[in-house]
């Protein structure tokens, strides 16, 4: 290999906390891997899974999901849907023939500023070593209107 | 016929010789096959857990072992000593990381597929109640009896799994099914010191007062017990306790089963009720029980 | 067509100096619908601002990406910016290049793509906004009030001084809770009677507060500002608008033997009756279980005979006994709601160790406060309730059913320490000859003044304080042992008393679950609401215009509770002083055509922001209320048919973002 292989990660980020959280990791000026592109939504449990097969059809290494501490949620309980969603989307994952290591779920405050830095640099690490992502094996419409 | 295996323990073959002789005859006559465990060993108690959490889960756990290899589901256990430890284990063999470890101890697996039961709970259901009320031969003619449980057949709760853990019943009313009255006291799952005999005798001797002073305060005229430790605590205890605080309670003790066995017709002497310390036999003869 | 201006903050070289500002702009006008693309210094100065107003105007822009910090710093900012050019405010986007690209990476390449890519992102998204109007409602300007404890009370009362109107909905017939059964109040021994009654009697007769005592609250529907509220009127047979008060009937009722609730089985009351002397409203009510009368009538409809009575009805001067009253049910408005339900003592009967309640002897705090109060069932003496005898010597059980995971309360309490050090004082100045003995596991006593209460109680007033649980408690000749171990000295200690307090813990009050299940607030295992945030929202709960005060919420000592009350009427206040809500645009939406009616978004949503609505033709779909709906997407994220959509994240706004990403 010429150069070394660097993956695309999307992060959908939380806005009440893991969203803050990488605010603050800048703020802090705490360095991390340039991989992640971050989406803002309001909440980790508005994230569906569609949007995940949708980011590895489209040609994404890795798809993190970062929301609010168990508890934390500033919708009361975004979080716990997001994360039993979470465990269906496992299979869905197998499906689609993407390695399950390259999605995350993880919790990131809004005082995590070093957690949240040091959570993007093992994910981007993990998907750096499972090399580039081969596109879904089936392939499907997300959504007529999406 | 129902058949259990039977776990005596040390105690059954040797201070409770009549714990076991009244048990194997009062299963017998009410339609319980006994059958012991082959090559049973220590269950470890009062010494084992208090050095070593693996040698004190293993020993049991053998035991276990064996019953599962003599392809029967039911332990019933007499000594309220040996079953908490049984039960101890296997309520901790559910945990499939203790399964393997022990498994590895004892060089072959450990299922704890094994119900494990006190024999006081196997002799109080209600159904050997309703047949035992109608085998009755010598009603126990309105003896007055205070029903003593002991320390560990209700503890700790979420293990020992039977009756109420303050104030239990099962003896109660087995008891009042064969004539006797049971008296009400606070005492009856209180600690008589037996594992204290030989450090602290002083600690041994005031428990064990208490105790007959309770009980002799309710209108008792005999403990029941249904624990060997017990027993032979508060049995061999009077004449030291005369001693030192002069109290003399002349209380006899006597095993659960021993007065099933008197009220299902076994004469005093096949329960081998002379073997007491404490006299016993006199109260019996003067009730015509003996 | 989107006709979209892109605009890349410098912020003087906090971005410059790791961003290649101008490349980045230079990139930008290369995205798909840009028209525009620039770069400035300083966007959120007044300066680059006019230069956003100005382009908007030049290039008739219609879409606005601000490349500069984070939304959550200036979002606001830009908003009102674009807003002032004539935009809609939700047709601005921001990219954050600061705090997550020029902040975090030094290298200028790197970062320079990076905060290309990003904006390309929020340039593919923006071109899908849609202009959003925040809406207004308007707002009942009147308060509800669960609960007529001190919290209740308190909170009523500031409210109703603040000009607006309140309703006070309280379960039995009188108001005044917990605190009014108390004899006296830690750690100043105020009489609690003293300083509570006058709060009642002030509110009785505040001309903004409409008690409902007897009362309970049977559903709530609506949101903010206007809900809309079911309340049972429980019948008391007794008309209240003639009624006086004179205490003919409750003196002559010939049913005396009902165990006083007010009393915790101390005493008793009679079947008419008032709770205690300065109940208020000071007029009776017919407890209809008890009621010879009522009783004689449901035994004529079985055909059995009983004795008819009456007497109430003969006697009353103003014949103001009403037999045919019903309950009724009250509908009304309001525009907030502050729960304040209270708290119920733990049942010790669970103890089997205790007695399982059993014991005469052993009693609780609460019931000790009525015994020693002058206008309680002894008139202040303290005797044993077995034998009505003076006990010398009473022992003290701290924490039971607090912090033992045994029965399932691993919590503290927070007030047993305290009301059991004033117990102990308090035996000792009703009977200096009393000897007192505190078992406890730790002394909790955080509170002004609170720690030297304790000490007092032990140095001056001689209470011997064991540390350790008590095992068990059994009777004997006529005294109770204690059989504890003193963890201090590492040995067991038995100590004989004639009389046992059970200092019992604090739970949630009875039906608290189904009450929050009603109101449609969130709850945690034991029963006490949760609060919005623990620590800067503690008075709200999780449905906007729902406030808490007092042990609803966990509890609390009476100072910690009035505090919460005041708290929760400010808030309720602030709301009040607003003649319109306006509510935020970004919330779901439903496309009705595409709704089969499944209503999981109805089962996932923490708000209850989902109504049922049915179309022509009967058939039933989802509605989002949007002035309940907080935005989360929770809904849209379950919705399997892609009926549902989130205002300002769309999912094709979302899509539009990784596709932009990744087709590049």
């Amino acid at each position: 290999m010429t150069s070394e292989f660097e993956p695309r990660i999307v992060g959908f980020l939380c806005n009440w906390c893991s969203y803050a959280g990488a605010d603050l990791a800048g703020t802090s000026r705490t360095s991390y891997a340039p991989n992640i592109r971050i989406i803002r939504v309001p909440c980790s449990g508005r994230v569906d899974p569609l949007f995940i097969a949708k980011a590895f059809q489209e040609g994404a290494d890795g798809v993190m999901v970062l929301g609010c501490h168990p508890g934390d949620c500033h919708y009361v309980e975004g979080n716990y849907h997001a994360r039993r969603r979470f465990a269906v989307m496992h299979r869905l994952l197998d499906y689609l023939g993407v390695d399950k290591g390259r999605v995350m779920l993880e919790w990131v405050s809004a005082s995590e500023g070093a957690r949240f830095a040091r959570v993007v640099n093992e994910f981007t690490d993990r998907v750096r070593q499972l090399g580039p992502a081969k596109r879904p094996v089936h392939s499907f419409q997300v959504a007529g209107n999406r | 016929m129902s058949t259990y295996a039977y776990y005596p323990g040390c105690s059954l073959h040797g201070t409770a010789k009549e714990y076991d002789r009244s048990a194997r005859l009062v299963c017998q006559a009410l339609g319980l096959e006994l059958r012991e465990v082959e090559d049973w060993n220590c269950c470890g108690a009062s010494s084992a857990h208090m050095v070593s959490r693996w040698l004190a889960l293993s020993l049991p756990a053998r035991n276990l072992q064996l019953v599962e290899k003599m392809g029967l589901e039911t332990m019933t256990v007499p000594c309220a000593a040996c079953y908490a430890r049984l039960k101890d284990v296997s309520c901790e063999l559910k945990d499939p990381e203790v399964r393997d470890k022990i498994g590895r101890v004892l060089g072959g697996q450990v299922t704890g597929r094994v119900t494990v039961e006190p024999l006081v709970g196997t002799l109080t259901t209600q159904e050997i109640l309703d047949k035992a009320a109608g085998m009755i031969k010598k009603p126990l003619a309105g003896l007055k009896v205070a029903t003593y449980y002991g320390c560990l057949l209700t503890r700790p709760p979420k293990v020992a799994q039977f009756d109420v853990p303050e104030n239990p019943q099962s003896m109660d009313r087995l008891l009042r099914v064969l004539g006797s009255e049971v008296v009400e006291w606070y005492f009856k799952t209180e600690c008589c010191g037996a594992s204290l005999p030989v450090a602290r005798t002083d600690i041994v001797l005031d428990l064990s007062r208490k105790l007959l002073t309770a009980a002799k305060k309710a209108g008792a005229e005999a403990i029941v017990t249904a624990c060997p430790m017990c027993h032979s605590n508060l049995d061999s205890r009077q004449g030291e306790i005369r001693g030192r605080y002069g109290d003399d309670f002349k209380m006899p003790i006597f095993f659960f089963t021993e007065l099933l066995g008197l009220a299902l017709g076994y004469p005093a002497r096949e329960l081998l009720i002379a073997n007491h310390l404490t006299d016993a036999l006199s109260l019996l003869q003067g009730r015509g029980l003996a | 067509m989107p006709r979209i201006g892109v605009f890349v903050c410098h912020c003087g070289t906090n971005i410059a100096a790791t961003v290649d500002c101008g490349g980045v702009a230079e990139a930008a006008r290369g995205f798909p619908g840009v028209v525009h693309a620039t770069d400035f210094t300083y966007l959120c100065a007044e300066a680059g601002q006019r230069k956003i107003q100005d382009a908007i105007a030049e290039h008739r822009l219609n879409r606005v990406v601000v490349a500069s910090c984070s939304p959550r710093m200036h979002e606001p900012t830009f908003r009102k910016a674009v807003a002032q050019a004539g935009l809609n405010p939700y047709l601005m986007e921001m990219a954050n290049i600061r705090e997550h690209c020029s902040w975090v990476h030094a290298d200028r390449q790197v970062a320079t793509a990076k905060a290309t890519e990003i904006i390309r992102m929020v340039v593919a998204k923006v071109a899908r906004n849609e202009p959003l109007t925040a809406k207004q409602v308007g707002l009942t300007k009147k308060l509800l009030v669960i609960g007529g404890g001190i919290a209740g009370i308190q909170a009523a009362l500031d409210v109703a001084n603040a000009g607006h109107q309140v309703t006070l909905v309280e379960r039995t017939p009188t108001i005044g809770g917990k605190m009014a059964m108390l004899d006296k109040t830690f750690p100043t021994l105020d009489c609690s009677a003293c300083i509570l009654t006058p709060r009642m009697v002030e509110l009785s007769q505040h001309p903004n507060i409409e008690l409902r005592t007897y009362a309970e609250v049977l559903s709530v529907k609506g949101f903010v500002g206007n809900f809309e509220v079911e309340i049972l009127q429980k019948a008391r047979k007794v008309n209240h608008l003639t009624c006086t008060g004179c205490g003919t009937c409750w003196q002559k009722c010939p049913e005396k033997n009902v165990p006083s609730e007010f009393d915790v089985g101390m005493g008793r009351r009679t079947a008419i009756y008032i709770p205690f002397p300065q109940a208020v409203p000071n007029k009776p009510v017919i407890d209809t279980a008890n009621c010879r009368y009522v009783r004689h009538l449901a035994a004529k409809e079985r055909g059995e005979k009983l004795m008819e009575c009456r007497v109430c009805e003969k006697l009353c001067p103003t014949k103001s006994i009403d037999w045919e009253q019903k309950d009724e049910i009250i509908v009304d408005r309001f525009g907030a709601i502050i729960v304040a339900n209270g708290y119920d003592t733990f049942d010790h009967s669970v103890y089997g160790e205790y007695g399982y309640g059993k014991y005469p002897d052993v009693i609780t705090g609460l019931q000790l406060e009525r015994l020693m109060n002058a206008s309680g069932p002894t008139k202040g003496e303290v005797v044993r309730p077995s034998d009505g005898k003076h006990p010398h010597s009473v022992v003290f059980l701290a924490c039971v059913g607090s912090r033992d995971d045994k029965v399932g309360r691993p919590y503290c309490s927070k007030i047993c320490c305290m009301y059991t050090a004033k117990h102990a004082l308090m035996l000792k100045e009703h009977d200096p000859n009393i000897q007192t003995y505190v078992f406890y596991i730790d002394i909790r006593a955080a509170g002004r003044g609170y720690e030297e209460f304790v000490r007092r109680v032990q140095e001056e007033y001689g209470s011997t304080y064991i540390r350790g649980r008590v095992s068990w408690i059994y009777p004997q000749d006529g005294k109770l042992m204690i059989k504890g171990e003193d963890t201090l000295l590492g040995r067991p200690v038995e100590v004989e008393a004639d009389l046992v307090v059970l200092a019992t813990g604090i739970t949630a009050a009875k039906g608290a679950v189904d009450l929050m299940q009603t109101i449609g607030i969130s709850y945690d295992t034991y029963g006490f609401i949760n609060e919005m945030h623990p620590k800067l929202r503690p008075v709200e709960t999780n449905t906007d215009g729902v406030y808490l005060a007092g042990c609803a919420s966990g509890p609390k000592d009476i100072p910690d509770s009035v505090s919460q009350a005041s708290a929760a009427a400010v808030k309720v206040c602030g709301l009040f002083s607003q003649d319109y809500l306006t509510t935020d645009p970004m919330t779901s939406v439903v496309d009705q055509m595409k709704c089969v009616g499944c209503f999981l978004c109805e089962e996932v949503c923490p708000f209850r922001a989902v109504e049922r609505e049915t179309l022509r033709g009967g058939k039933v779909v989802a509605r989002i209320n949007e002035s309940v709906c907080k935005g989360c997407g929770l809904c849209v994220a379950a919705c399997r048919g892609e009926a549902l959509n989130l205002k300002g994240f769309t999912d094709q706004q979302l899509l539009a973002q990784v596709t932009a990403l990744l087709r590049a």
